[in-house]
């Protein structure tokens, strides 16, 4: 009988090419997402004269710069958009550009197109790659020069990363969501907690996510610096699975299923380091600094610095500083000047519900964008009336794509605003110069939204259903 | 890319923890092309925010010495190139952002671990000035504001830093193995192709 096997063994194993001496491994790369930031690898590749090796398993798509609003497109912008244009119809590779109806944030179009699927391997120059996990790929984002090499041989050379296990036992509370259970785990362990690892989340409370609640946890996991995510398919996965457009059908769906059913750690096997957490004791979580690890219940008081951990305190003053905070203020008392809804980790439809469960009926007290993750996802919030919700509260219903996550297309959080957002990033300067972001979940934003200020979602959503 | 053996230079000490890329480069940037060179992108808003702030102080710094979790944040290798384009050839600090430290070594550039007892010996030493330091790929050994140290770095990553190798040269020899292996991985598991 063979050793017990973890689920990220099986899936390195059934990619791995050959292992050179010195303990890399060159692993076969099933899908390769490009974007318009792609474009260093793209010339890299002409430099060299050379074609893409698989555009069969090349997919591009404009989302970091796309346009999410009405009006004039400034040059350099068109210009990014254009050369990934062109870049995708010489190498003959399929693009979902600004006027396919298949268009979005790249981390949210490929498990929606059915690209994503458990047991691939799948690589994009970028790090939310770590989102696709949730299906059981192995996914996890490259450089440039990585890019490149993926673009040329349709591979990539990997050390082998440590193991973690991540277990989160029990029930999540009422309107604690998975953004609350990543922002927990990163606060405990620190953004380079998980370091070089491939994270397994497992426990009861992660098989009780829907994929949508899956996919933020996954997508976090670059956030304590982890290689990246996963989680064991089970039937919630293949329910998503079937019927999207470049999923299996037939036959083919059949050895499908079969073979992702063996995709999990087999019992008894061994991980590196193992974490365990009771999702009992996780509460509406947001952050105060300017790294995903300074993170607090939102029942919490902003930090002294000088009650931290000595190595923690320079970098919490700074912090403090930048983002214009007291050291003991209840974090309820925070004033926001403005709030963003979406991004690839939380910009899915599930995650607009939730948003519109709790702004149904009231007015948000300050400005906002909603910024679906998807066309697609755009459209199906239109239909189900959650669009006149945002619009109906104050809010501005934007078009798909990075959008105000990163500020790349012009949506911007002007210098000194404060932002509630639902990305992943509360970088210095992340959402435009100077501004101040504190990230949460989507339904925290709604709330801070009708509140004006940093609020427990949960008395506001007292009676909904 | 030409490989290298050893440094002779300045060093620095960046007293932050968790620079992210985002800092490096900040993303309004970054549709430059590279030949524009990226060195005035570096840092640029703690930059310009502080006239004082040490890489405007020395400007011709080789060696950083930074606190732990440097280039955490996105996949951007414009955060590499933003570096090396300003003249830093090795960055020192006790964890790197997991992407950045493949990108770094993918352009020439050494991210060295070091302990963070040894990173804050480093930064008491050097202060708010700069340094002698001169690192040796070789045998993995420092010496910074004199102080002797040896550094930790995956034996892959300082073989292709010193021989400067390209990976795509590299892998093309292997062609005929991964043409086998996507036949036989597509036969096995056809559902694997992207359906239509
Ligand atoms: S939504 Fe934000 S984090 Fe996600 S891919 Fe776009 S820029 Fe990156």
């Amino acid at each position: 009988m063979t050793a017990p096997q973890t689920l990220f063994a099986k899936l390195w194993a059934a990619h791995e090419i050959m292992l050179r001496e010195d303990g890399t491994s060159l692993l076969w790369v099933d899908r390769h997402l490009v974007h318009e930031g792609s474009h260093h690898a793209f010339a890299k590749l002409g430099d060299r004269g050379m074609k893409v090796a698989a555009p069969d398993l090349t997919f591009g798509v404009v989302d970091h710069y796309a346009p999410t609003r009405a009006g004039e497109v400034a040059a350099d912008i068109r210009r990014m958009i254009d050369t990934l244009g062109q870049n995708a119809r010489s190498q003959g590779i399929r693009l979902f550009d600004l006027r396919d109806p298949g268009q979005g944030i790249v981390h949210v179009i490929g498990p929606e197109q059915g690209l994503t699927l458990p047991g691939l391997l799948i690589n994009c120059g970028d790090s939310h790659t770590s989102t696709h996990g949730a299906f059981g790929a192995l996914a996890f984002g490259v450089g440039a020069t990585e890019v490149a090499h993926i673009l040329a041989t349709q591979t990539i050379w990997q050390k082998r990363p440590n193991t973690m296990r991540i277990t989160i036992n029990g029930v999540l509370g009422a309107a604690v969501s998975a953004k609350d259970l990543a922002l927990h785990w990163i606060a405990k362990l620190g953004a380079d907690g998980a370091r070089g690892h491939a994270i397994e989340y497992a426990g009861t409370a992660v098989e009780a996510l829907s994929m949508e609640g899956r996919l933020t946890l996954c997508n976090l996991s670059i956030e304590g610096g982890a290689r990246l995510g996963l989680v064991a398919p089970d039937q919630v996965t293949f329910d998503y699975i079937k019927g999207r457009n470049f999923a299996p059908t037939a036959a083919a769906w059949d050895a499908a299923v079969n073979d992702w059913a063996a995709l999990k750690s087999d019992e008894g096997a061994v991980f590196d380091c193992e974490v365990t957490i009771n999702a009992a004791e996780i509460a509406p979580t947001v952050t105060w600094g300017t790294s995903p690890e300074d993170a607090l219940p939102i029942t919490a008081h902003v930090p002294d610095p000088a009650n931290l951990p000595a190595t923690k305190q320079e970098q919490a003053r700074a912090a403090l500083e930048y983002m214009g905070l007291t050291a003991g203020l209840p974090l309820e008392a925070v004033n926001v000047d403005q709030v963003f809804i979406g991004s690839c980790t939380n910009g899915r439809i599930e995650d607009l519900r939730l948003a519109a469960k709790v702004l149904a009926g009231r007015k948000s007290r300050v400005p906002g964008l909603v910024s679906p993750g998807s066309a697609l996802v755009k459209k199906q919030a239109e239909d189900e009336g959650l669009a006149q919700i945002f619009t109906d509260a104050g809010l501005e219903w934007a078009g798909a794509g990075c959008s105000m996550c990163v500020g790349m297309n012009g949506d911007l959080v002007g210098s000194g605003k404060r932002c509630a957002s639902s990305t992943n990033r509360n970088f210095k300067g992340r959402q435009g110069r100077g501004a101040r972001t504190h990230l949460m979940s989507p339904a925290m934003v709604a709330a801070a939204a009708v509140t004006g200020h940093l609020a427990d979602v949960r008395p506001l959503l007292e009676g909904r259903t | 890319m030409s490989g290298w053996t050893k440094i002779d230079g300045r060093a620095v000490a960046l007293r932050q923890s968790n620079v992210d890329t985002d800092q490096l480069i900040p993303a309004r940037f970054m549709s430059a092309p590279r030949s524009e060179g990226y060195g005035s992108f570096l840092l640029h808003d703690a930059r310009q925010e502080d006239a004082a702030h040490v890489l405007n102080r020395f400007a011709s710094a080789d060696v950083l010495i930074t606190r732990r979790n440097f280039g955490s944040g996105s996949s951007r290798e414009a955060a590499v190139y933003a570096l090396v384009d300003f003249g830093i050839k090795a960055v020192f600090a006790p964890s790197f952002g997991d992407i950045f430290q493949s990108n770094a070594v993918n352009n020439g550039l050494l991210p060295a671990r070091l302990s963070e007892d040894q990173i804050e010996t480093l930064i008491d030493a050097i202060g708010e000035g700069d340094a002698d330091a001169s690192v040796d790929l070789i045998d993995g050994s420092a010496m910074i504001g004199g102080h002797a140290l040896s550094f930790d770095l995956d034996p892959v990553w300082q073989q292709k830093l010193v021989n400067g190798w390209d990976d795509i040269d590299l892998t093309s020899q292997h062609n005929e193995k991964i043409t086998k292996f996507r036949a036989a991985r597509f036969a096995a598991h056809p559902w694997a192709l992207p359906a239509t």
